[in-house]
């Protein structure tokens, strides 16, 4: 049973078993308007929460993603640096960043729900 | 910049909202940055139809009087006097070393009459200057009120003459006035053939109303107008060309012709004339990053030693182009087309080429 968190940063996190996907929302990636480059980490990568992870850079701008808990990196979406427009087309589906081995499962309840973040973006 | 609170707000602010324009701060003003196309698709309209720019930020001074052509010509590097009836020059405001304060376009609109466009954040600098210069000339220095409109693509010409509008028979870096209140010019800021018309807001709400009925007419935002213009390679006043830099680093000598050089009848004629015999150490180039990743304003350049040898002054992605583009200054021994120098992005050294400018072909209407 998957569930899905959201962050104050515009990150979605969701999580079966120990292992969450995380992406930018759909707000985020309509704020970012279109994206022509995606940085992904490296497979293996170690991460804190907080952490700046993936670039992702619109027309205009470079934004940061930043790790919404601690993990390690098990796999990112290549499809996004060679079509990084899939993440403005299906930034809550197709257009995930990475996938994380949760080493503290208790962050999650730090995070958001959707109606807590939908309250956010108003 | 001001906040949110304090930014001046266009006199069209309403018809932006209306079409769901997303608004930001640029040089005091509150401006659509894109609308809900985006900017990609606003950049590819204007280079496929017709993109409609609300520009009303920029600064129109209508310079008159019997000193008016003396005035322009001792405030900018232009012989005035020798410029046609209806005819447009690209010209600066200098300063005493020859830093640029500004770049303008300045029409002759008559004998003793001219119109001059400036940057919207060098507005009141500009007045203030021109002002200054014009104590003793016998000339009246008017900033207008208006709605100042940019109507760029291929199908300008067409569009524009389906809207009823006379004088889409001008040619490139033409301008004269169609009617009181109004003045037409054909130049713009993307590379594309195109007008630009400054009138009274009445007037501009009803051709808005007509261009916007033409499925070949879009809105398009700032950051569009600013990936149009660095793909077309010209400056954006403030970063590629400041107080800080000359004509001469700048490359744009030839804006600055001969004669006039030799006359020195100019502000700032003793210090470019120098810089023009010592040369300048540095020079404004294209520059295209290998691969995919933007290289962005004030990212520092590097030779393969890792000696800084530069600066960017714009980047960002070319939609046209299909890659990211980006314009600063390198040193002379570095400036070859095809010489490869290094941005530093986030920790990263970015392989970038020296490239020519504009990235993407000119297709003004010469006439």
């Amino acid at each position: 049973m998957a569930a899905t968190y959201f962050t104050e940063d515009h990150e979605w996190v969701r999580v079966e078993n120990d292992i969450a996907t995380v992406g930018i929302t759909d707000h985020a990636q309509d704020q970012l308007g279109d994206l022509v480059f995606v940085q992904l980490p490296d497979v293996g990568q170690s991460l804190s929460k907080g952490d700046p992870t993936v670039v992702v850079e619109s027309v205009k701008a470079a934004s940061d993603v930043y790790a919404p808990v601690d993990g390690e990196v098990t796999e990112v979406n290549d499809a996004t640096t060679s079509d990084p427009s899939l993440v403005n087309s299906a930034a809550a589906s197709d257009g995930w960043l990475w996938k994380m081995k949760l080493s503290n499962p208790d962050q999650l309840t730090g995070l958001l729900d959707e109606a807590g973040y939908k309250a956010i973006i108003g | 910049m001001g906040t949110e609170e304090n930014l001046k707000q266009l006199p069209l602010d309403d018809l932006h909202k209306a079409a769901n324009a997303r608004f930001g701060g640029f040089a005091g003003w509150s401006m659509p940055i894109t609308y809900p196309l985006g900017v990609m698709k606003e950049h590819l309209h204007t280079r496929e139809k017709v993109g409609l720019f609300d520009i009303s930020h920029m600064q129109l001074f209508d310079v008159a009087g019997a000193d008016a052509a003396a005035l322009l010509s001792r405030a900018c590097p232009l012989d005035a006097a020798a410029l046609q009836t209806g005819q447009s020059k690209y010209t600066f405001f200098l300063n005493d070393e020859a830093g640029i304060l500004d770049d303008l376009i300045v029409t002759r609109l008559g004998n003793e009459h001219f119109m001059v466009v400036a940057n919207a954040g060098n507005a009141a600098v500009d007045e203030a200057h021109l002002r200054g210069v014009a104590k003793g000339f016998d000339c009246e220095i008017d900033a207008l009120d208006r709605v100042f409109l940019a109507i760029q693509g291929p199908e300008a010409v067409n569009v524009l003459r389906d809207a009823g509008i006379a004088g889409i028979d001008l040619a490139f870096m033409h301008g004269f006035e169609p009617k009181p209140g109004w003045f037409m010019s054909r130049s713009g800021y993307t590379g594309e053939d195109g007008f630009e018309i400054g009138f009274p807001e009445a007037d501009a709400r009803a051709l808005v109303k007509r261009l916007l009925a033409d499925d070949r007419v879009a809105w398009v935002g700032l950051a569009a107008r600013d990936s149009l213009r660095l793909e077309a390679g010209l400056c954006l006043h403030g970063h590629d060309i400041t107080p800080d830099y000359d004509p001469v680093d700048a490359g744009l000598l030839w804006a600055i012709t001969k004669p006039v050089r030799e006359a020195a009848g100019f502000i700032g004629a003793e210090a470019l004339l120098a810089k023009i015999a010592t040369g300048s150490t540095k020079k404004r180039v294209g520059l295209k990053p290998e691969g995919r990743q933007p290289v962005r304003t004030d990212a520092e350049l590097f030779d393969a030693d890792g000696t800084k040898i530069g600066l960017v002054t714009s980047g960002g992605f070319g939609p046209s182009a299909g890659f990211p583009v980006a314009m600063g200054y390198v040193s002379k021994d570095l400036s070859a087309l095809g010489s490869k120098v290094f941005a530093e992005v986030r920790g990263n050294r970015i392989p970038v080429e020296i490239h020519s400018l504009p990235f993407t072909p000119h297709r003004y209407h010469k006439g």
